[in-house]
């Protein structure tokens, strides 16, 4: 953003100024991830830098936070670890085929009350989650589902919808319809056009909405807190407590897996974006 | 029949209008009938349950099932002095039934909350009976008067009439600290003791100032990412979308670290020696910590937005608007700010129905000056297990998000989300 050779001193200034709130801003935004990658790195077990690790001395860190991740007594995170990822996928395929099936009803242009039932099916992601959480755990408990591993995927089904809803209609709005019209003037049987002709063109927005689902899943406390029993404890339910007890190391080790993980779906997020647009037509 | 030869046909010889009209309508069944597992699904597993929430909210059958005779009785009753014969041979066999069933424990907790003193007499009507010192031949009235004054006072037998409704808005008040006085009027609560309304404040106040925060910190990087070239603000937008997608969680964690009294933000304010090393400020378990933290993890839902329409805004409109002699400021203010504002609308609304529900990290950096409307309502489902309660203020607060969503509707549509 370099200023033309003209700029007067007053705009030189503010736009100085505007670049230093911007750089705080992501600072700001950012740097608190940073610092949990060299505290679970930590010696010790205080969560404070020690002066061996402001110096680097190398006998400042360790991997035992991770071995106690991994192999510790009485270790909740393994359980955790299946749960969330078995929870996460069965929700994730659950959302994509409602939301999926929905958006494509929803993108007709026959549609009746089209606004409405989009407000209705956004609506739980709208809802304070401890509203979600209060009445679904009503329901689950009425109908026997609470402390079961099906009853925590249904709930997280209900919160993932919403994001294969958005993210496939968006797709979907920039979609040529006179593709499936000629397919079926070749032949094609409503179900064969779409499972060869829509769906490969709208998969980005299909996986990209799954992995919001997903992602919603695998973060979701609040609903799990409700409804998990001591089997069905998740990895945000194991941190919840584990954070309100005490701060261990061994929390932010897990912390620093799951920064990762995310960095993986931010990269395979955006990359599909671009993926998307491309087959849009949209360039930008 | 003129009209019908003018009609055009189809092959099979009907009217092409009423054709396509059936084609039309079998489109919006088809397009409907897609809609329809996810409709029914969220009917059954979200939208009935709260709708349960409601009914156990006001629910307040308990008492009306166990004293359905002296209620029938009641019906004739002004109120004003004490009830006839027939009320007390009512409530005097009522309660039998309910001695039987071992349950008129059940019935003095609950007429005590409604009038103090109930639970005592019912237990000593309760000795009287179980020692069989009442006899049914004689007046009912006047051996259950004997037993003790109370029962000769008339404004526990209003009391017992006031719980004869099967529903109750009391729940709705005790969440306002007001409840139902002994007039049937509404009366609000001590001043000392009005907990909730500072709860709906602190939780208004919070999400109102998160938002603002947001919105002031948000604006100027989505300008900057949106006027940036695409290969730089490709990398800036990491900054937002790594926390926007890294969990919840582990975002508190790193700042429970970042502003313990020993964190690096004190280390930082004592190296440029804003404070003393000895008089690190506690920034954590209070007001502080949830506006840093809960601003830091809902600025993406503002910048988001903004970037989206920002993006936009053609470039050339500030530079017409320079030349034609606005000063970059006035340029500013007047052509690009007002084509923003679809975004700010949208950021904003979004912030706030996201800050006004928020429950994990109030709770874990919050301490007690932190807690929030929806820690209240997890408390009552957790540790009072007054659901009825918990609904209710649960529902209060499903009010005013709905309000906020109709006008999010109304000003954005909620089909212009955008997301990632």
């Amino acid at each position: 953003m370099a200023l033309p050779s003209y700029t007067e001193t007053r705009y030189r200034i503010w736009h100085y100024f505007y670049i230093a709130i911007c750089t705080f801003v992501f600072f700001f935004l950012i740097a608190p991830l940073f610092v949990i990658f060299p505290l679970s790195f930590n010696a010790e077990e205080f969560l404070v830098f020690s002066e061996g690790m402001k110096n680097l001395d190398p006998d400042a860190f360790s991997l035992r936070w991770y071995k106690d991740m991994i192999y510790g007594t009485k270790n909740p995170w393994g359980l955790a670890a299946k749960n969330s990822f078995i929870i996460a996928i069965f929700a994730t395929i659950g959302s994509i085929i409602l939301g999926t099936l929905a958006a494509l009803g929803l993108s007709s242009r026959h549609m009746p009350y089209k606004g409405l039932i989009m407000a209705a099916l956004i609506s739980p992601m709208i809802v304070p989650l401890i509203i979600s959480g209060v009445a679904i755990f009503f329901f689950m408990a009425k109908v026997g589902l609470a402390a079961t591993h099906t009853g925590i995927v249904l709930a997280h089904i209900i919160l993932g919808t919403p994001f294969v809803v958005i993210t496939v209609t968006a797709t979907l709005s920039g979609f040529d319809h006179s593709v499936t019209r000629a397919a079926a003037s070749l032949g094609s049987n409503p179900f064969n056009t779409f499972m060869k002709v829509t769906l490969p063109l709208i998969l980005p927005g299909v996986i990209s909405g799954g992995l919001f689902a997903f992602v919603t899943s695998f973060d979701e406390v609040v609903v799990v807190l409700f409804l998990a029993g001591l089997d069905n404890t998740t990895i945000p339910v194991q941190m919840w407590t584990g954070l309100r007890e005490q701060l261990s190391p061994t929390i932010l080790a897990v912390a620093t897996c799951l920064i990762l993980l995310s960095t993986i779906i931010l990269v395979t997020a955006e990359l599909l974006r671009r993926r998307s647009e491309r087959l849009r037509g949209i360039n930008r | 029949m003129s009209s019908e030869t003018k009609q055009i046909l189809t092959t099979d010889g009907i009217p092409l209008e009423v054709s396509l009209k059936k084609a039309e309508r079998k489109n919006k069944i088809k397009a409907f009938l897609l809609v329809v597992p996810l409709l029914l699904f969220l009917i059954i597993t979200y939208v009935f349950p709260i709708g349960e929430m409601f009914t156990r909210s006001v629910d307040d059958k308990m008492i009306t099932n166990m004293l359905p005779k002296t209620f029938k009785e009641m019906e004739t009753w002004d109120g004003k002095e004490l009830p006839s014969e027939e009320v007390f041979a009512a409530f005097y066999k009522d309660f039998k039934v309910l001695v039987e069933k071992q349950e008129q424990g059940k019935l003095g907790q609950r007429l005590n909350k409604e009038k103090n003193g109930f639970n005592s007499i019912t237990k000593k009507l309760l000795r009287q009976i179980k020692r069989n010192k009442i006899d049914e031949n004689q007046s009912i009235k006047e051996q259950i008067m004997k037993i003790h004054k109370r029962w000769r006072n008339v404004e526990y037998w209003q009391a017992i009439k006031r719980t004869a409704p099967p529903y109750t808005i009391a729940k709705y008040l005790k969440g306002m600290d007001m409840y139902i006085d002994a007039d049937g009027g509404i009366t609000q609560v001590d001043e000392d003791r009005r907990i909730h309304r500072i709860l709906w404040l602190r939780t208004l106040e919070i999400a109102l100032l998160v938002t603002i925060f947001c919105f002031l910190m948000g604006y100027p990087i989505a300008h900057l990412l949106a006027t940036l070239p695409m290969k730089y603000s490709n990398l800036l937008m990491i900054c937002v979308l790594l926390p926007f997608w890294t969990s919840l969680l582990v975002r508190t964690a790193s700042w429970m670290i970042l502003l313990q009294q020993q964190g690096l933000v004190n280390d930082f304010f004592v190296l440029i020696g804003l404070v003393a090393d000895n008089n690190r400020p506690e920034m954590m378990y209070n007001k502080v910590g949830t506006y840093v933290a809960m601003t830091q993890i809902l600025l993406p839902f503002m910048v988001l937005p903004l970037y989206s329409v920002m993006k936009t805004i053609s470039p050339s409109l500030m530079r017409a608007g320079k030349s034609l002699g606005g000063t970059p400021f006035v340029a500013f203010w007047k052509v690009y700010f007002p084509l923003t504002i679809p975004g700010i609308g949208a950021g904003c609304l979004l912030v706030f129905i996201l800050a006004i529900g928020y429950y994990i990290t109030p709770a874990l950096v919050g301490g007690a000056s932190g807690t929030l409307i929806s820690n209240q309502i997890a408390y009552h489902m957790k540790t009072t297990l007054d659901w009825s309660f918990a609904s209710a203020m649960g529902l209060m607060l499903l009010s005013g998000v709905l309000v906020i969503y109709w006008i999010y509707n109304k000003l954005v549509g909620v089909d212009n989300i955008k997301l990632g």
